[in-house]
C-alpha cells in the first residue's frame, strides 16, 4: 500500500448519446472501456471511492470567465453545461471537506477553449477547469490556484484566460508545439506584464517516456509549487501522452499517469484529451483513480506495456534536462523581468490570432491590460471573427485595484456601439456580466 | 392452490391460497438447527384436513444459504483467479486458499494472456492436497469472453466435488464481486445441495407433484431442482419475501415505501410505479458484496424493542436490542413501552411499561406520558430520516447519458405500506411526516409467505453484440456466437429475448407470467483510424419482477 487512504470523489460523465461527430475522436465511444475497466475492476466498491452525480453549471457560470459571442447559450451544447457542472461538483465535494481530492471524468473537455468564444476549437467550446476555478472563487473567496495541464497538447486556452492573473499559477507540459497542435506553449510563454511566471510552459520532444515526464515533475513542477503555495491544486489531466495516443508521438504510461498524480496529488483533476480509447483510457484512468485514493497502483498496466520498448533515449534526455534548467532559471528571475518588458508603458497591447479548427472560424483580436502593481489589471478585448462579428469587451479582474475598476467601469460607460456588434462588461468581483 | 412458505429467521409462517383468499395461516417458531424439520411440521400442520393433489405451486424462501453464510457453516473453497494486470491481489477480496494464475480477457472479450494448463493443474493438486473439495473459478472479464474460466474449469474437473464459475453467476461487470460470488456459491453449494435433495423427497412423500419453486433475493423464484447449483441465488430472500408480500396485498402501482419495522431493525424498500427498485450490482452478506441480484433495501438499527437511553437530555433510541419490550419482561425500556404508555397499542403489562420509562422521566424533568411522546417522536423520526436520505440517493444516482440527465425520473412516493409488530401503532404518524398516505396491509404478519407463494420467476440476460468482432456474447450463459457485421440492437434484443424465455422456462416459469424488458439497450460506433470498424451494441434483458399471472393489479387478497 502507498502512501495513506484518502477519499476520493469521482464525477463520471461519459456522455454516451454526444459526439462533435459520429467519427470525430470527441464521441460517445470515448468513455467506454473506461467505463468497463473502471465498473469491473470493482473501484466503486471502496469506501473511499465516492461516486458523484455531476450538477448542471449555469449560464451565468459561463459568463463569470468567457466572453461568449453572441451569448453562452448560443455557444455551447447541454453537454457543456453537465462537463463543466461535473467539474463544479468535483470542487464543491472538496471544497465542503465531503472528500480529500476529486476527479471530474467528464467530456467535453475545455483547455483550448479562450476567454473570447466564437467556437469551438480544439474539440472545446468553454474551459471547464476556468469555469470551475471561478465558480469556487466565487462561493468559497479568493483562492491562490495552481493549475498544471498534462495534457499531450498546449494547455493554450487556460493559459490565455489566466495570462494576467497573479494568482492562478497555469503550467502546462505538453509535446513540443513545433510538432503538434496547438503550436504554441514554449518556455517564453511566461504571462502577462502583472503575471510574469505566473504562466510555465515545459514542452517535451517526441517520444518523451515515463522518465522524462516524472523528471519535469519532481525537477520543475514540484518546486515552483513548493514556492507558489497554492491553496488548491487542480490537473487539467488530458490523456494523450499514452504511448498509443493516436493524435500525438508520446511514450507516457499508466504507471507514469499514476505516479504523477501520486507526486502532484491534485485536490482535482479534470479529463482533457485522450483519444487511445481503448488502449490507453481504461487503464490510465484506473491508474489515477487509485493513485488519488492512495491505493496500490502497482499492478496496474496496459497488456501489450514493454518498459524497454519505451524507453527514451539519452539525447532526449539529455534535452528535457535543458529545457527543465531553462525553465527554473527563468521562473527564478521572473520578478525582475516586469521592468525590461515594460518600461515605462501604462498598458501594453497584445495581437492575437485565433483560429477555431472545430468549426472553422477566423478571430483576429487586440488585447489590452493597464499595466498595474496592484492587481491583475484591467483588460480590454477588441475581437473580430470571420463571421462577421466583431466586440468589443472590458474585462475588470478579480481582486482588482480601485484604480483598474474606476477605469474600466468608466471605460465601459462611455463607450458606444459603433461598428461593434456586442459591448460587454465583466467584473469578476462583483460578478456582473452585462452585455448590450 | 398455491402453497407458500417462509422460514425466517424466529417465525416459520405457511399460507394456503386459493381463489385469491388465504385459506389458511400457519406459525411455528423457526428451529435454526433444524430447518428441513420446521418445514416437515409447518406444511404438516397447513395441509391436515386438504388434498396435496389440488395444489398448483409450492414456493419455499429460506434463510438456509443466508444462515450458513453468516454462522460461518460453510464448506473451504479453492480459488483459481485470472486477473492480469489492474488491481493488486492485495485489493481483491482476501478468500484463504487462492491462487492467482496467469491468463487475461480484457474489456472487449479479447484474449490477451494466455492460461498455463500446468500451473492451473499444480494448483488444482495442491488445494486437492489441503483437503479442498469445492473450487471456484473466477477471471477478469470473464463475462465478456468465458473460455478460460471454461478451460480452467475443464482442466480441474474430476477432481473436485463441485466448480463454481464466476462467468455463469451473473452478466455484470465487476471483477472483486465476481470472486465473492463465486467463493459464496462454492461455499455454500454442498449444503444446498443436501437441502434440494431432503426437500424434495419430502414433498414427494407427501404426495405432491408439482414444481417447488424457491425464492431468490431479487424477490423471484427458480425451480428448486434446477437451482441446486446456484444456491447464492438463494441469499436474502427474507427482506424479499415480505417486499412480494406487500406487492400482493395493496393495490400498488404507483411509487411507494414499504417499511418492515420488525423488534430490532427497520427495513425500507420503495417502488418505482408499483416495481420494487434492485440493487444496482449486487446484495451484500456479511462484507461479502455480490453480484446477486436483490431488492434494494436499507436496513436501520430501530424496532419496537430497541433500547431508549437519554444522553443528555436527549433521548436516543437503539440500534441495541437487549430483550423484549419490558412490558413483556424484557430488561430496558423501549419504543414498544413508549406505545403501550400512549395507548398506541395494548401488549403486555402497562404498568410496567411505565415503570420502564419512569427513570427516564426523572432524567429529563417530564411526565411519563410526555417522555412515551418524545420517545415516539423519536423513533418515528429516526425512521423518517433513514427514508428520506434513502430516496434522496436514490435520485441521486449517477447517470451517464445527457438525455437521462436532463430527463431522469425522479421517486416522489405519495404512499407509505407498512408490516411488523408496531406498525398500526406508528404509520399515521410516519405517513403524516413522509407526506404519504398509510396504509397497513391485512394478513402482514404472513406477508413474507404470501410473498413467496405469489412471486414469479425473473432473470436478467447480458447481450454483447460486437460487430467488429463478428460476435455475440451473452457471459451468464457461456454464449458466444458469430454474427454478421450487419448486425442491429434489434437483431440482438431478438435473439436474446428468444434464450431469455428459454432460461425462464428451464427455470420454471410459466408461459403466461413471462414479461420480458429491455432494462438497457446502447449502441456505439466503434471508429478507429477515422473509420467506422463496427458497433458495439450492449443490451439487458429482464423477466420483469412481479407477481404470478392473476395476481398483479388486483383486489388486495
Amino acid at each position: 500500500m502507498k502512501g495513506k487512504l484518502r477519499r476520493t470523489g469521482l464525477i463520471f460523465f461519459p456522455a454516451f448519446d454526444w459526439a462533435i461527430s459520429p467519427t470525430h475522436p470527441e464521441r460517445e465511444e470515448r468513455l467506454l472501456y473506461t467505463q468497463d475497466q473502471v465498473f469491473e475492476e470493482g473501484l466503486l466498491d471502496f469506501d473511499n471511492i465516492i461516486e458523484f452525480k455531476p450538477g448542471l453549471a449555469a449560464t451565468a457560470d459561463i459568463d463569470r470567465i468567457h466572453i461568449c459571442v453572441p451569448n453562452a447559450q448560443s455557444v455551447i451544447t447541454e453537454s457543456h453545461l453537465i462537463s463543466a457542472g461535473g467539474a463544479i461538483t468535483a470542487a464543491e465535494k472538496v471544497l465542503s471537506g465531503e472528500v480529500d481530492n476529486a476527479f471530474a471524468l467528464v467530456r467535453p473537455p475545455g483547455h483550448h477553449a479562450m476567454k473570447v468564444v466564437h467556437g469551438a476549437r480544439g474539440f472545446c467550446n468553454v474551459n471547464i477547469e476556468a469555469i470551475m476555478v471561478e465558480y469556487i472563487r466565487k462561493h468559497y473567496g479568493p483562492k491562490r490556484i495552481a493549475i498544471v495541464d498534462t495534457d499531450c497538447h498546449h494547455g493554450d486556452g487556460t493559459q490565455e484566460i489566466y495570462w494576467h492573473d497573479p494568482n492562478t499559477l497555469c503550467i502546462s507540459i505538453h509535446q513540443d508545439g513545433r510538432t503538434l497542435y496547438p503550436g504554441s506553449g514554449f518556455t517564453d510563454e511566461f504571462g502577462g506584464p502583472n503575471a510574469l511566471g505566473m504562466t510555465v510552459n515545459i514542452p517535451l520532444p517526441p517520444r518523451t517516456s515515463d522518465e522524462g515526464f516524472l523528471y519535469v515533475l519532481e525537477k520543475v513542477i514540484m518546486p515552483i509549487l513548493d514556492e507558489f503555495k497554492p491553496d488548491l491544486v487542480i490537473n487539467s489531466a488530458g490523456q494523450d501522452n499514452h504511448y498509443t495516443d493516436p493524435i500525438t508521438n508520446m511514450r507516457f504510461s499508466a504507471q507514469g499517469y499514476a505516479r504523477l498524480n501520486e507526486i502532484l496529488a491534485p485536490d482535482i483533476a479534470v479529463l482533457e484529451g485522450g483519444y487511445s480509447i481503448e488502449k490507453a483510457l481504461p487503464y490510465v484512468n484506473v491508474g489515477i483513480i487509485l493513485a488519488m485514493a492512495g491505493l496500490d497502483y502497482s499492478s496496474v498496466r496496459e497488456p501489450d506495456y514493454h518498459a524497454e520498448a519505451l524507453r527514451q533515449s539519452d539525447q532526449i534526455t539529455r534535452y528535457i534536462e535543458r529545457t527543465a534548467a531553462e525553465v527554473l532559471d527563468l521562473w527564478h528571475r521572473r520578478r525582475d523581468m516586469k521592468k525590461d518588458l515594460v518600461g515605462t508603458a501604462g498598458y501594453v497591447k497584445r495581437k492575437k490570432h485565433i483560429y477555431y479548427d472545430t468549426d472553422g472560424i477566423s478571430e483576429q483580436q487586440e488585447e489590452t491590460v493597464r499595466v498595474c502593481d496592484d492587481c491583475g489589471g484591467l483588460v480590454m478585448i477588441d475581437s473580430f471573427a470571420d463571421t462577421g462579428r466583431r466586440i468589443f469587451a472590458v474585462i475588470v479582474p478579480g481582486q482588482s485595484c480601485p484604480v483598474c475598476r474606476r477605469e474600466g467601469e468608466e471605460f465601459f460607460d462611455r463607450m458606444a456601439k459603433g461598428r461593434y456588434r456586442h459591448l460587454y462588461f465583466q467584473d469578476r468581483d462583483r460578478d456582473i456580466y452585462i452585455a448590450k | 392452490m398455491i402453497l407458500g412458505i417462509d422460514v425466517g429467521g424466529t417465525h416459520t409462517d405457511a399460507v394456503l391460497i386459493e381463489g385469491f383468499k388465504i385459506r389458511k395461516k400457519a406459525k411455528i417458531p423457526t428451529d435454526a438447527e433444524n430447518l428441513l424439520n420446521c418445514l416437515h411440521r409447518v406444511a404438516s400442520e397447513i395441509l391436515t384436513g386438504e388434498e396435496p393433489q389440488r395444489l398448483q405451486r409450492v414456493v419455499l424462501s429460506t434463510t438456509l444459504s443466508t444462515n450458513a453464510i453468516v454462522q460461518n457453516k460453510t464448506e473451504p473453497v479453492g480459488m483459481v483467479v485470472a486477473g492480469g494486470p489492474g488491481l493488486s491481489p492485495a485489493l481483491l477480496p482476501r478468500i484463504s486458499h487462492t491462487h492467482y494464475v496467469k491468463g487475461y480477457v480484457n474489456h472487449r472479450g479479447v484474449i490477451a494472456a494466455d492460461i498455463d494448463p500446468d500451473e492451473i493443474r499444480s494448483a488444482g493438486e495442491k488445494l486437492r492436497g489441503e483437503g479442498i473439495r469445492h473450487l471456484g473459478v473466477v477471471g477478469k472479464f470473464s463475462t465478456r469472453n468465458p473460455a478460460q474460466e471454461v478451460k480452467t474449469a475443464g482442466l480441474l474437473a474430476g477432481d473436485f466435488r463441485h466448480i463454481s464459475m464466476g462467468h455463469r453467476l451473473s452478466g455484470h461487470l465487476n471483477f472483486r464481486r465476481r470472486i465473492d460470488t463465486t467463493y459464496l456459491n462454492s461455499a455454500v453449494w454442498e449444503l444446498y445441495q443436501r437441502f434440494v435433495n431432503d426437500v424434495l423427497q419430502f414433498v414427494r412423500s407427501q404426495g405432491i407433484e408439482v414444481p417447488i419453486y424457491i425464492l431468490k433475493a431479487d424477490g423471484g423464484t427458480f425451480e428448486l431442482a434446477k437451482s441446486a447449483d446456484f444456491p447464492v441465488q438463494t441469499i436474502l430472500s427474507g427482506p424479499a419475501a415480505s417486499i412480494m408480500g406487500i406487492l400482493s396485498m395493496a393495490r400498488c402501482n404507483e411509487d411507494a415505501i414499504a417499511l418492515d419495522i420488525g423488534g430490532t431493525t427497520t427495513d425500507i424498500a420503495v417502488f418505482a410505479d408499483g416495481v420494487p427498485l434492485l440493487e444496482n450490482l449486487g446484495v451484500t452478506i456479511e462484507g461479502h458484496k455480490t453480484l446477486i441480484r436483490g431488492l434494494r433495501t436499507r436496513s436501520i438499527g430501530l424496532g419496537g424493542d430497541s433500547v431508549v437511553r437519554c444522553e443528555a437530555g436527549k433521548i436516543l433510541v437503539g440500534p441495541e436490542r437487549e430483550g423484549p419490550a419490558a412490558a413483556l419482561g424484557g430488561p430496558y425500556p423501549t419504543p414498544t413501552d413508549a406505545m403501550i404508555v400512549l395507548n398506541r397499542t395494548a401488549i403486555g403489562d402497562p404498568a410496567l411499561a411505565a415503570a420502564a420509562l419512569a427513570p427516564l422521566a426523572g432524567q429529563m424533568g417530564l411526565s411519563v406520558t410526555e417522555t412515551a411522546q418524545r420517545i415516539f417522536t423519536a423513533a418515528c423520526e429516526k425512521i423518517t430520516a433513514a427514508v428520506s436520505s434513502f430516496i434522496e440517493e436514490i435520485n441521486n444516482e449517477p447517470v451517464y447519458t445527457i438525455h437521462e440527465m436532463l430527463t431522469g425520473k425522479k421517486i416522489a412516493p405519495k404512499l407509505l405500506h407498512v408490516v411488523g409488530g408496531p406498525a398500526a401503532a406508528m404509520a399515521e404518524s410516519l405517513g403524516e411526516r413522509l407526506g404519504c398516505r398509510p396504509f397497513i396491509p391485512e394478513h402482514a404478519e404472513v406477508a413474507n409467505a404470501v410473498g413467496a407463494a405469489l412471486a414469479r420467476t425473473t432473470a436478467e440476460m447480458t447481450i454483447l453484440a460486437d460487430t467488429e468482432r463478428r460476435l455475440l456474447t451473452i457471459g451468464e450463459e457461456g454464449v458466444q456466437m458469430e454474427i454478421p457485421s450487419r448486425y442491429t440492437a434489434a437483431e440482438a434484443i431478438a435473439v436474446g429475448t428468444a434464450k431469455l424465455r428459454e432460461k425462464a422456462l428451464a427455470m420454471g416459469a410459466r408461459q403466461e407470467d413471462i414479461e420480458i424488458e429491455v432494462i438497457e439497450n446502447q449502441e456505439f460506433n466503434m471508429v478507429r483510424d477515422m473509420y467506422t470498424a463496427g458497433k458495439n451494441i450492449r443490451v439487458k434483458l429482464q423477466l420483469k419482477p412481479g407477481l404470478i399471472s392473476g395476481f398483479t393489479r388486483r383486489q388486495s387478497l
